[in-house]
Protein backbone atom coordinates (compact mmCIF):
# COMPACT_ATOMS: atom_id res chain seq x y z
CA UNK A 1 0.00 0.00 0.00
CA UNK A 2 2.88 2.32 0.87
CA UNK A 3 4.41 1.81 -2.55
CA UNK A 4 1.24 2.37 -4.54
CA UNK A 5 0.59 5.68 -2.81
CA UNK A 6 4.22 6.72 -3.21
CA UNK A 7 4.01 5.73 -6.88
CA UNK A 8 1.30 8.36 -7.29
CA UNK A 9 3.85 10.96 -6.24
CA UNK A 10 2.83 11.55 -2.62
CA UNK A 11 5.50 10.97 0.03
CA UNK A 12 4.46 8.29 2.51
CA UNK A 13 5.90 7.56 5.92
CA UNK A 14 5.31 4.03 7.12
CA UNK A 15 4.82 3.74 10.87
CA UNK A 16 5.18 0.11 11.86
CA UNK A 17 6.71 -2.17 14.45
CA UNK A 18 8.24 -4.94 12.35
CA UNK A 19 10.72 -2.81 10.42
CA UNK A 20 12.29 -5.74 8.47
CA UNK A 21 8.93 -6.38 6.81
CA UNK A 22 8.58 -2.73 5.86
CA UNK A 23 12.09 -2.77 4.39
CA UNK A 24 11.32 -5.93 2.42
CA UNK A 25 8.06 -4.53 1.11
CA UNK A 26 9.85 -1.38 -0.05
CA UNK A 27 8.77 1.56 2.08
CA UNK A 28 11.16 4.48 1.71
CA UNK A 29 10.50 6.46 4.89
CA UNK A 30 10.03 4.24 7.94
CA UNK A 31 9.36 5.18 11.57
CA UNK A 32 9.61 2.24 14.00
CA UNK A 33 6.73 2.05 16.47
CA UNK A 34 6.00 0.56 19.87
CA UNK A 35 4.29 -2.81 19.47
CA UNK A 36 2.22 -4.74 16.94
CA UNK A 37 -1.18 -4.41 18.67
CA UNK A 38 -0.56 -0.79 19.73
CA UNK A 39 1.97 0.80 17.36
CA UNK A 40 1.26 4.36 18.54
CA UNK A 41 0.57 3.76 22.18
CA UNK A 42 1.60 1.94 25.28
CA UNK A 43 -1.18 0.84 27.61
CA UNK A 44 1.33 0.54 30.46
CA UNK A 45 1.75 4.32 30.55
CA UNK A 46 -0.55 6.90 32.11
CA UNK A 47 -2.93 8.37 29.49
CA UNK A 48 -1.14 11.73 29.22
CA UNK A 49 2.30 10.09 29.00
CA UNK A 50 0.97 7.73 26.37
CA UNK A 51 -0.32 10.63 24.32
CA UNK A 52 3.04 12.36 24.58
CA UNK A 53 4.71 9.19 23.30
CA UNK A 54 2.29 9.16 20.37
CA UNK A 55 2.95 12.81 19.68
CA UNK A 56 6.73 12.24 19.60
CA UNK A 57 6.28 9.38 17.12
CA UNK A 58 3.95 11.40 14.88
CA UNK A 59 6.33 14.36 14.98
CA UNK A 60 9.11 12.02 13.91
CA UNK A 61 6.89 10.88 11.04
CA UNK A 62 6.27 14.48 9.99
CA UNK A 63 10.02 15.14 10.13
CA UNK A 64 10.54 12.09 7.90
CA UNK A 65 8.04 13.47 5.39
CA UNK A 66 10.05 16.70 5.32
CA UNK A 67 13.35 14.88 4.72
CA UNK A 68 14.58 14.21 1.20
CA UNK A 69 15.71 10.59 0.93
CA UNK A 70 17.53 8.73 -1.83
CA UNK A 71 16.54 5.21 -0.81
CA UNK A 72 15.12 3.51 2.23
CA UNK A 73 15.66 5.32 5.52
CA UNK A 74 14.62 4.18 8.98
CA UNK A 75 14.04 7.23 11.17
CA UNK A 76 15.13 5.90 14.55
CA UNK A 77 15.29 9.35 16.13
CA UNK B 1 16.20 -48.44 5.55
CA UNK B 2 19.83 -47.89 6.41
CA UNK B 3 20.55 -45.47 3.59
CA UNK B 4 17.97 -43.06 4.89
CA UNK B 5 19.13 -43.07 8.48
CA UNK B 6 22.15 -41.51 10.03
CA UNK B 7 24.97 -43.95 10.51
CA UNK B 8 26.35 -43.55 13.96
CA UNK B 9 29.59 -45.28 14.96
CA UNK B 10 28.80 -47.75 17.68
CA UNK B 11 31.09 -48.91 20.42
CA UNK B 12 32.97 -51.99 19.35
CA UNK B 13 33.47 -50.88 15.78
CA UNK B 14 30.10 -51.83 14.35
CA UNK B 15 27.50 -49.28 13.33
CA UNK B 16 23.98 -48.78 14.49
CA UNK B 17 21.39 -46.64 12.84
CA UNK B 18 19.41 -44.09 14.68
CA UNK B 19 16.57 -41.88 13.68
CA UNK B 20 17.23 -38.35 12.51
CA UNK B 21 16.49 -36.00 15.39
CA UNK B 22 14.06 -33.25 14.39
CA UNK B 23 12.98 -30.13 16.28
CA UNK B 24 9.80 -28.43 15.11
CA UNK B 25 9.11 -24.69 15.48
CA UNK B 26 5.52 -23.46 15.86
CA UNK B 27 3.71 -20.25 16.82
CA UNK B 28 1.32 -19.99 19.75
CA UNK B 29 -1.67 -20.90 17.59
CA UNK B 30 -0.36 -24.06 15.96
CA UNK B 31 1.47 -24.84 19.20
CA UNK B 32 -1.98 -25.08 20.79
CA UNK B 33 -1.31 -22.42 23.41
CA UNK B 34 -3.94 -19.94 22.23
CA UNK B 35 -4.94 -17.23 19.78
CA UNK B 36 -3.96 -13.58 19.48
CA UNK B 37 -4.37 -13.12 23.24
CA UNK B 38 -1.35 -15.43 23.64
CA UNK B 39 0.71 -13.97 20.78
CA UNK B 40 2.95 -12.19 23.29
CA UNK B 41 4.22 -15.44 24.82
CA UNK B 42 7.94 -16.00 25.20
CA UNK B 43 9.54 -19.10 23.66
CA UNK B 44 9.02 -22.43 25.39
CA UNK B 45 9.68 -26.03 24.46
CA UNK B 46 7.89 -29.32 24.76
CA UNK B 47 9.25 -32.82 24.30
CA UNK B 48 7.90 -34.63 21.24
CA UNK B 49 5.49 -33.30 18.65
CA UNK B 50 2.64 -30.81 19.03
CA UNK B 51 -0.26 -29.92 16.70
CA UNK B 52 0.80 -30.26 13.04
CA UNK B 53 3.88 -32.07 14.33
CA UNK B 54 1.75 -35.18 14.43
CA UNK B 55 1.27 -35.08 10.65
CA UNK B 56 5.01 -34.49 10.22
CA UNK B 57 5.80 -37.41 12.50
CA UNK B 58 3.61 -39.60 10.26
CA UNK B 59 5.22 -38.27 7.07
CA UNK B 60 8.75 -38.72 8.42
CA UNK B 61 7.84 -42.32 9.23
CA UNK B 62 10.56 -44.35 10.85
CA UNK B 63 13.39 -42.30 9.37
CA UNK B 64 13.15 -39.33 11.68
CA UNK B 65 11.64 -38.43 14.98
CA UNK B 66 10.40 -35.10 16.29
CA UNK B 67 12.23 -35.01 19.60
CA UNK B 68 11.09 -31.57 20.62
CA UNK B 69 8.85 -28.65 19.69
CA UNK B 70 9.69 -25.01 20.32
CA UNK B 71 6.75 -22.61 20.48
CA UNK B 72 6.86 -18.81 20.49
CA UNK B 73 4.19 -16.10 20.24
CA UNK B 74 4.13 -14.30 16.88
CA UNK B 75 3.91 -10.84 18.39
CA UNK B 76 6.72 -11.51 20.85
CA UNK B 77 8.89 -12.72 18.00
CA UNK B 78 8.00 -9.83 15.69
CA UNK B 79 8.66 -7.19 18.33
CA UNK B 80 11.91 -8.72 19.62
CA UNK B 81 13.37 -10.46 16.60
CA UNK B 82 16.99 -10.56 17.74
CA UNK B 83 16.32 -11.67 21.31
CA UNK B 84 13.60 -14.11 20.30
CA UNK B 85 15.78 -15.70 17.62
CA UNK B 86 18.50 -16.32 20.16
CA UNK B 87 16.10 -17.67 22.78
CA UNK B 88 14.48 -20.04 20.28
CA UNK B 89 17.88 -21.13 19.00
CA UNK B 90 19.00 -22.02 22.53
CA UNK B 91 15.88 -24.10 23.12
CA UNK B 92 16.35 -25.88 19.79
CA UNK B 93 20.06 -26.58 20.42
CA UNK B 94 19.19 -28.28 23.71
CA UNK B 95 17.69 -31.19 21.75
CA UNK B 96 20.86 -31.66 19.65
CA UNK B 97 18.82 -31.96 16.45
CA UNK B 98 19.99 -33.10 13.02
CA UNK B 99 17.22 -31.16 11.29
CA UNK B 100 14.80 -28.33 12.04
CA UNK B 101 11.35 -27.88 10.51
CA UNK B 102 9.42 -24.62 11.04
CA UNK B 103 5.76 -24.00 10.34
CA UNK B 104 4.33 -24.09 7.71
CA UNK B 105 3.29 -20.45 8.08
CA UNK B 106 1.10 -20.16 4.95
CA UNK B 107 0.33 -16.43 4.47
CA UNK B 108 0.73 -15.38 8.12
CA UNK B 109 3.26 -12.55 7.96
CA UNK B 110 4.60 -12.50 11.52
CA UNK B 111 4.71 -16.30 11.66
CA UNK B 112 6.48 -16.53 8.30
CA UNK B 113 9.02 -13.97 9.38
CA UNK B 114 9.62 -15.94 12.58
CA UNK B 115 9.94 -19.28 10.76
CA UNK B 116 12.40 -17.72 8.33
CA UNK B 117 14.47 -16.07 11.06
CA UNK B 118 14.59 -19.26 13.14
CA UNK B 119 15.59 -21.40 10.15
CA UNK B 120 18.24 -18.93 9.00
CA UNK B 121 19.73 -18.77 12.51
CA UNK B 122 19.73 -22.57 12.87
CA UNK B 123 21.36 -23.04 9.47
CA UNK B 124 24.05 -20.51 10.33
CA UNK B 125 24.79 -21.36 13.95
CA UNK B 126 24.00 -25.08 14.21
CA UNK B 127 24.96 -25.89 10.61
CA UNK B 128 22.13 -28.36 10.11
CA UNK B 129 19.47 -28.51 7.38
CA UNK B 130 16.27 -26.49 7.84
CA UNK B 131 12.93 -26.48 6.03
CA UNK B 132 9.96 -24.19 6.36
CA UNK B 133 6.83 -23.62 4.30
CA UNK B 134 5.08 -20.42 3.21
CA UNK B 135 2.71 -18.92 0.67
CA UNK B 136 4.75 -17.12 -1.97
CA UNK B 137 3.44 -13.70 -0.92
CA UNK B 138 4.41 -14.14 2.74
CA UNK B 139 6.89 -11.36 3.59
CA UNK B 140 9.12 -14.04 5.12
CA UNK B 141 9.77 -15.38 1.62
CA UNK B 142 11.59 -12.36 0.27
CA UNK B 143 13.43 -11.93 3.55
CA UNK B 144 14.82 -15.47 3.79
CA UNK B 145 14.47 -17.38 0.51
CA UNK B 146 18.12 -17.00 -0.37
CA UNK B 147 19.31 -18.47 2.90
CA UNK B 148 16.92 -21.36 3.53
CA UNK B 149 14.64 -23.86 1.81
CA UNK B 150 11.05 -22.60 1.81
CA UNK B 151 8.47 -25.01 0.42
CA UNK B 152 5.68 -23.19 -1.40
CA UNK B 153 2.32 -23.72 0.30
CA UNK B 154 -1.21 -22.44 -0.17
CA UNK B 155 -2.26 -19.23 1.58
CA UNK B 156 -4.14 -20.84 4.45
CA UNK B 157 -3.99 -23.77 6.82
CA UNK B 158 -6.47 -25.55 4.56
CA UNK B 159 -3.34 -26.50 2.62
CA UNK B 160 -1.73 -28.28 5.58
CA UNK B 161 -2.31 -31.74 4.15
CA UNK B 162 -0.52 -30.87 0.91
CA UNK B 163 2.28 -28.95 2.61
CA UNK B 164 3.36 -31.51 5.20
CA UNK B 165 4.43 -34.36 2.88
CA UNK B 166 6.33 -31.95 0.59
CA UNK B 167 8.17 -30.39 3.52
CA UNK B 168 8.90 -33.76 5.14
CA UNK B 169 10.25 -35.22 1.90
CA UNK B 170 12.54 -32.27 1.28
CA UNK B 171 13.69 -32.29 4.92
CA UNK B 172 14.70 -35.96 4.68
CA UNK B 173 16.54 -35.33 1.42
CA UNK B 174 18.49 -32.46 2.97
CA UNK B 175 19.25 -34.45 6.11
CA UNK B 176 20.69 -37.24 3.93
CA UNK B 177 22.68 -34.83 1.85
CA UNK B 178 20.80 -35.80 -1.29
CA UNK B 179 20.64 -33.31 -4.17
CA UNK B 180 17.51 -31.16 -4.33
CA UNK B 181 15.80 -29.27 -7.09
CA UNK B 182 13.36 -26.40 -6.65
CA UNK B 183 11.04 -27.59 -9.42
CA UNK B 184 10.99 -31.21 -8.24
CA UNK B 185 10.92 -30.60 -4.50
CA UNK B 186 8.52 -27.67 -4.58
CA UNK B 187 10.61 -25.09 -2.80
CA UNK B 188 11.02 -21.45 -3.76
CA UNK B 189 14.13 -20.84 -5.81
CA UNK B 190 17.04 -19.55 -3.79
CA UNK B 191 18.97 -17.79 -6.53
CA UNK B 192 21.75 -20.38 -6.51
CA UNK B 193 23.20 -21.45 -9.84
CA UNK B 194 24.24 -25.05 -10.27
CA UNK B 195 26.68 -26.15 -12.95
CA UNK B 196 25.72 -29.09 -15.12
CA UNK B 197 26.37 -30.39 -18.61
CA UNK B 198 23.42 -29.85 -20.91
CA UNK B 199 22.77 -32.00 -23.93
CA UNK B 200 22.65 -29.07 -26.29
CA UNK B 201 24.94 -26.11 -26.29
CA UNK B 202 23.64 -22.68 -25.24
CA UNK B 203 23.15 -21.28 -28.74
CA UNK B 204 21.02 -24.25 -29.78
CA UNK B 205 18.93 -24.00 -26.62
CA UNK B 206 18.44 -20.27 -27.13
CA UNK B 207 17.31 -20.71 -30.73
CA UNK B 208 14.91 -23.46 -29.73
CA UNK B 209 13.47 -21.21 -27.03
CA UNK B 210 13.11 -18.33 -29.49
CA UNK B 211 11.35 -20.55 -32.03
CA UNK B 212 8.91 -21.69 -29.37
CA UNK B 213 8.31 -18.11 -28.27
CA UNK B 214 7.70 -16.91 -31.86
CA UNK B 215 5.36 -19.84 -32.36
CA UNK B 216 3.35 -18.77 -29.32
CA UNK B 217 4.35 -21.94 -27.48
CA UNK B 218 5.41 -22.17 -23.88
CA UNK B 219 9.08 -22.04 -23.04
CA UNK B 220 11.06 -22.08 -19.85
CA UNK B 221 13.76 -19.51 -19.41
CA UNK B 222 17.04 -20.68 -17.93
CA UNK B 223 17.61 -17.34 -16.27
CA UNK B 224 14.49 -15.71 -14.83
CA UNK B 225 14.89 -12.01 -14.31
CA UNK B 226 14.53 -10.91 -10.70
CA UNK B 227 11.42 -8.87 -10.08
CA UNK B 228 12.42 -5.68 -8.38
CA UNK B 229 9.47 -3.58 -7.52
CA UNK B 230 10.93 -0.55 -5.96
CA UNK B 231 9.36 2.89 -6.03
CA UNK B 232 11.58 5.94 -5.91
CA UNK B 233 10.95 8.12 -2.88
CA UNK B 234 8.68 11.07 -3.57
CA UNK B 235 10.10 14.53 -2.85
CA UNK B 236 9.77 15.71 0.73
CA UNK B 237 6.99 18.00 1.93
CA UNK B 238 8.30 21.55 1.62
CA UNK B 239 6.14 23.48 4.05
CA UNK B 240 4.49 21.23 6.61
CA UNK B 241 2.63 24.16 8.16
CA UNK B 242 0.60 24.45 4.96
CA UNK B 243 0.45 20.80 4.01
CA UNK B 244 -2.64 18.60 3.94
CA UNK B 245 -1.70 15.28 5.53
CA UNK B 246 -3.82 12.13 5.29
CA UNK B 247 -3.97 9.10 7.54
CA UNK B 248 -4.14 5.61 6.05
CA UNK B 249 -3.95 2.36 7.98
CA UNK B 250 -3.76 -1.37 7.38
CA UNK B 251 -4.62 -1.81 11.06
CA UNK B 252 -8.35 -2.04 10.44
CA UNK B 253 -9.59 1.03 12.36
CA UNK B 254 -13.23 1.55 11.37
CA UNK B 255 -16.23 3.37 12.81
CA UNK B 256 -17.89 1.41 15.60
CA UNK B 257 -19.92 -1.47 14.21
CA UNK B 258 -17.71 -1.78 11.09
CA UNK B 259 -20.37 -0.36 8.74
CA UNK B 260 -18.68 -1.63 5.56
CA UNK B 261 -18.15 -5.09 7.03
CA UNK B 262 -14.44 -5.13 6.25
CA UNK B 263 -13.33 -8.71 6.83
CA UNK B 264 -11.03 -9.53 9.74
CA UNK B 265 -8.68 -11.33 7.36
CA UNK B 266 -8.23 -11.45 3.57
CA UNK B 267 -10.08 -8.14 3.34
CA UNK B 268 -12.01 -7.75 0.10
CA UNK B 269 -12.32 -3.98 0.42
CA UNK B 270 -11.12 -0.81 2.09
CA UNK B 271 -13.12 1.92 3.79
CA UNK B 272 -13.08 5.71 3.48
CA UNK B 273 -14.24 7.46 6.61
CA UNK B 274 -15.05 11.05 7.48
CA UNK B 275 -13.09 12.73 10.26
CA UNK B 276 -15.01 16.01 10.05
CA UNK B 277 -15.78 17.20 13.57
CA UNK B 278 -13.89 14.29 15.13
CA UNK B 279 -11.25 15.45 17.58
CA UNK B 280 -10.31 12.12 19.05
CA UNK B 281 -11.19 8.48 18.39
CA UNK B 282 -12.81 6.73 21.32
CA UNK B 283 -13.84 3.22 22.26
CA UNK B 284 -17.41 4.36 21.63
CA UNK B 285 -16.77 5.86 18.18
CA UNK B 286 -14.27 3.49 16.55
CA UNK B 287 -12.84 -0.04 16.76
CA UNK B 288 -10.54 -2.34 14.87
CA UNK B 289 -11.81 -4.91 12.38
CA UNK B 290 -8.40 -6.58 12.19
CA UNK B 291 -8.29 -10.26 13.14
CA UNK B 292 -4.52 -10.65 13.10
CA UNK B 293 -3.58 -9.03 16.38
CA UNK B 294 -5.00 -8.79 19.88
CA UNK B 295 -7.71 -6.10 19.44
CA UNK B 296 -7.98 -5.10 23.11
CA UNK B 297 -5.60 -2.12 22.95
CA UNK B 298 -6.92 -0.71 19.67
CA UNK B 299 -10.55 -1.08 20.73
CA UNK B 300 -9.83 0.57 24.06
CA UNK B 301 -8.14 3.55 22.38
CA UNK B 302 -8.17 3.52 18.55
CA UNK B 303 -5.71 6.45 18.47
CA UNK B 304 -3.05 3.85 19.33
CA UNK B 305 -3.34 2.72 15.70
CA UNK B 306 -4.74 5.81 13.95
CA UNK B 307 -3.37 8.89 15.75
CA UNK B 308 -6.26 11.28 15.14
CA UNK B 309 -5.98 12.92 18.59
CA UNK B 310 -2.37 13.95 18.07
CA UNK B 311 -2.95 15.02 14.46
CA UNK B 312 -5.71 17.38 15.63
CA UNK B 313 -3.38 18.84 18.28
CA UNK B 314 -0.67 19.35 15.67
CA UNK B 315 -3.22 20.92 13.32
CA UNK B 316 -4.28 23.38 16.02
CA UNK B 317 -0.66 24.16 16.84
CA UNK B 318 0.00 24.93 13.17
CA UNK B 319 2.59 22.15 12.82
CA UNK B 320 0.62 20.81 9.86
CA UNK B 321 -1.66 22.72 7.52
CA UNK B 322 -4.56 20.36 8.01
CA UNK B 323 -5.53 16.79 8.59
CA UNK B 324 -7.24 15.48 5.44
CA UNK B 325 -10.95 15.14 6.03
CA UNK B 326 -11.06 11.42 5.23
CA UNK B 327 -8.99 8.55 6.38
CA UNK B 328 -8.67 5.21 4.63
CA UNK B 329 -8.50 1.81 6.29
CA UNK B 330 -8.26 -1.80 5.40
CA UNK B 331 -7.25 -4.95 7.21
CA UNK B 332 -3.75 -6.10 6.35
CA UNK B 333 -4.11 -9.70 7.46
CA UNK B 334 -3.57 -12.37 4.86
CA UNK B 335 -4.64 -9.77 2.30
CA UNK B 336 -3.18 -10.61 -1.10
CA UNK B 337 -0.56 -8.29 -2.51
CA UNK B 338 -2.69 -7.88 -5.64
CA UNK B 339 -5.66 -6.65 -3.58
CA UNK B 340 -3.55 -4.38 -1.38
CA UNK B 341 -2.10 -2.83 -4.54
CA UNK B 342 -5.54 -2.35 -6.02
CA UNK B 343 -6.96 -0.69 -2.89
CA UNK B 344 -3.93 1.55 -2.50
CA UNK B 345 -3.99 2.61 -6.16
CA UNK B 346 -7.64 3.66 -5.76
CA UNK B 347 -6.84 5.45 -2.49
CA UNK B 348 -3.83 7.16 -4.07
CA UNK B 349 -5.95 8.48 -6.94
CA UNK B 350 -8.37 10.10 -4.49
CA UNK B 351 -5.55 11.50 -2.38
CA UNK B 352 -3.98 13.11 -5.45
CA UNK B 353 -7.33 14.59 -6.46
CA UNK B 354 -7.78 15.92 -2.91
CA UNK B 355 -4.32 17.54 -3.14
CA UNK B 356 -2.96 15.66 -0.18
CA UNK B 357 0.76 16.37 0.17
CA UNK B 358 1.86 13.68 2.57
CA UNK B 359 0.59 10.40 4.00
CA UNK B 360 1.12 8.71 7.33
CA UNK B 361 0.41 5.00 6.90
CA UNK B 362 0.24 2.98 10.08
CA UNK B 363 0.52 -0.80 10.25
CA UNK B 364 0.02 -3.26 13.06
Amino acid sequence: MVKEIERAGIPVVHMCTVVPISLTVGANRIVPTVAIPHPLGNPALAPDEEKQLRRRLVERALAALQTEVEGQVVFEK
Amino acid sequence: MGGLCKLIPFKGGSVMTRKIRVVHYLNQFFGQIGGEDKAGMHPMDRAGHVGPGMAFAAALKDQAEIVGTVICGDTYFGENMDTATKEVLDLIAKYEPDLVIAGPAFNAGRYGTACGAVCAAVAEKLQIPVVTGMYHENPGVDMFRKRIHIVETSDSAAGMRQAVPKMAKLALKLAQGEPTDAAVDGYLTRGIRKNYFAKERGSARAVEMLVRKLGGQEFTTEYPMPQFDRVDPSPAVRDMSKARIALVTSGGIVPKGNPDHIESSSASKYGKYDLDGIDVLTAASHQTAHGGYDPVYANDNPNRVLPVDVMRDLERAGAIGELHRYYYATVGNGTSVANAKKYAAAIAKELVEAEVQGVILTST
